[in-house]
């Protein structure tokens, strides 16, 4: 257990003025990524801030694709960030909450964000180590 | 000539359903299919179950769900693999050991449970005797376990080498070498001396026109002359070595060696790739696609031309990504695909008269 937190003193950005959406996203309807923007929002392993105000993820780094029903998340966290791979994870477990299963998630730190990028990347893009991590953890609370 | 003239197709022949989770792995019971006893293989799930499967009558799809194997993996079991006589099935799961199972009688029960892995077992592979067991782990080694009389199993050799996670390992098909494919992007391939002591004796990665990335599966032709091997850097690879090569000592061994690599057929993730009696290569991806290749018989003199093509290709097989293909071992060409959708798919190969 680490003492104390990675990033203590974070840096605190205004949360922008979104208006509600549905929480149905189980239909038909194309997937947009200002609804997965939203959803993700919430997720973060140390503060009560929102990713959103950590910067953790912007608008633009979501892509969607409805037609091979593939979405593709890019974060970004603090250069040395032991818990890279824990934001991760809580990224793909709120998404397959929300999303039809059938949807392909690829996951990745933000190109120059992390020191150990690749290694990150390729944890979190291995489906095996995910559900080992997954089923080791409870994620089941976020 | 068959595969250049013909044209072919994957018949569904049957959806089994059952699983409650992903299912990760099949085995085809090596002893069945043949002399007129019922074809049976088993499926392994995140549901921490196994269920076994047993075709019911010559009608083609009447596959049936004969037992579910609980109440033991406390976690995911990720894959299965039947002792060669076919009366031992051994599990791999999460929760870091392996099952053996016994049939008695039409009912399962485990009478052995082996322990010893730090955390998830990913795979297990029978030798060609059945006298040795080897498993492999996310904590990189590799365990090699001899069957005891009274069916104890004990401890051989916990190999290490591999840097990473460890995905899969596979006994050669007739001589006592054994392969295991790893996230650390490398196969390697292990024999011991003569007198029990097990070693590395080949690494095959970048340098020898290895993978780029996690080597998921590898699978031999019936000869045991070559292997294929598939990947996360999206290709597969043909593996050879010369049919003389001895067991161990640097003398007799003669290495693997890269033959050919097929890419430009996956855009995903492949996670399972399995060459069947005949030669017939299939794959299981992350696309949801089962891919066929064959080896490619119209040279047309070509000196470069593709040693390998692709015979067919059969997009949304499943609903998500598909973790495991097995030919079946009997006489027709028939194939089990085991998905994230939780089902598995009975397939034939079968030519289309146009």
């Amino acid at each position: 257990m680490t003492l104390g937190l990675i990033n203590a003193n974070p840096v605190v950005h205004a949360k922008k003025e979104r208006v509600a959406r549905t929480e149905d996203l189980h239909g038909d309807e194309a997937v947009d990524p200002l609804e997965i923007y939203d959803i993700l929002l919430s997720v973060d392993p140390e503060h009560p801030y929102s990713l959103e105000q950590l910067s953790v993820l912007s608008e633009e780094s979501i892509t969607v694709d409805d037609k091979l029903g593939r979405i593709l998340i890019t974060f970004i966290t603090v250069q040395h960030c032991s818990k890279a791979t824990v934001i991760g994870l809580c990224l793909i477990v709120k998404l397959k909450h929300y999303f039809p299963p059938h949807y392909k998630v690829d996951i990745k730190v933000s190109p120059g964000s992390h020191a150990n990028e690749e290694s990150v990347n390729k944890q979190l893009n291995d489906k095996e180590r995910v559900a080992a991590a997954l089923e080791n953890q409870t994620f089941a609370n976020l | 000539m068959e595969f250049v003239d013909g044209r072919f197709e994957l018949r569904e022949i049957q959806k089994l359903e059952g699983h409650t989770d992903r299912v990760w792995s099949l085995a085809w019971n090596p002893a069945t299919g043949v002399d007129g006893i019922p074809s049976v293989f088993a499926s392994c799930s995140g549901d921490k179950t196994v269920r076994i499967w047993e075709q019911s009558s010559s009608t083609s799809s009447s596959w049936l769900c004969k037992a579910v194997l609980e109440d033991t993996h406390t976690r995911t079991v990720r894959s299965c693999s039947w002792s060669p006589s076919g009366k031992l099935l051994a599990t791999a799961s999460f929760d870091a050991t392996t099952a053996i199972w016994e049939n008695v009688g039409g009912d399962f029960e485990c009478i052995s449970t082996l322990e010893g892995h730090e955390n998830e077992v990913k795979s297990i592979s029978w030798n060609a005797s059945g006298s040795l067991l080897a498993t492999c782990s996310r904590d990189k080694t590799v365990w090699i376990w001899e069957v005891q009389v009274g069916s104890e199993f004990d401890c051989v050799a916990v190999l290490t080498g591999h840097t990473q996670d460890v995905k899969m390992v596979q006994w050669h098909p007739t001589m006592d070498i054994l392969f295991s494919c790893s996230y650390d992007n490398t196969i390697k391939v292990w024999a011991d001396d003569g007198e029990d002591e097990w070693s590395c004796i080949q690494t095959l990665g970048e340098p020898n026109n290895g993978h780029s990335s996690t080597v998921w599966a590898l699978s031999f032709d019936a000869s045991g002359d070559k292997m294929v091997t598939c990947s996360d850097d999206l290709t597969l690879k043909i593996w050879g070595t010369d049919s003389t090569m001895q067991p161990a000592d640097t003398d007799g061994f003669a290495p693997w060696r890269h033959l050919y690599t097929i890419s430009g057929y996956h855009d995903r993730t492949i996670f399972s790739v399995h060459w069947s009696r005949e030669g017939i290569i299939a794959s299981g991806a992350a696309d949801d696609a089962i891919r066929i290749f064959v080896e490619n018989e119209e040279k047309d003199g070509l000196v470069d031309g593709p040693l390998y093509k692709l015979l067919l290709k059969e997009e949304k097989a499943h609903d998500m990504d598909i973790n495991s293909v097995q030919w079946s071992p009997g006489e027709k060409r028939l194939l089990a695909s085991a998905s994230d959708d939780g089902t598995i798919k009975m397939w034939e190969l079968a030519s289309v008269s146009c």
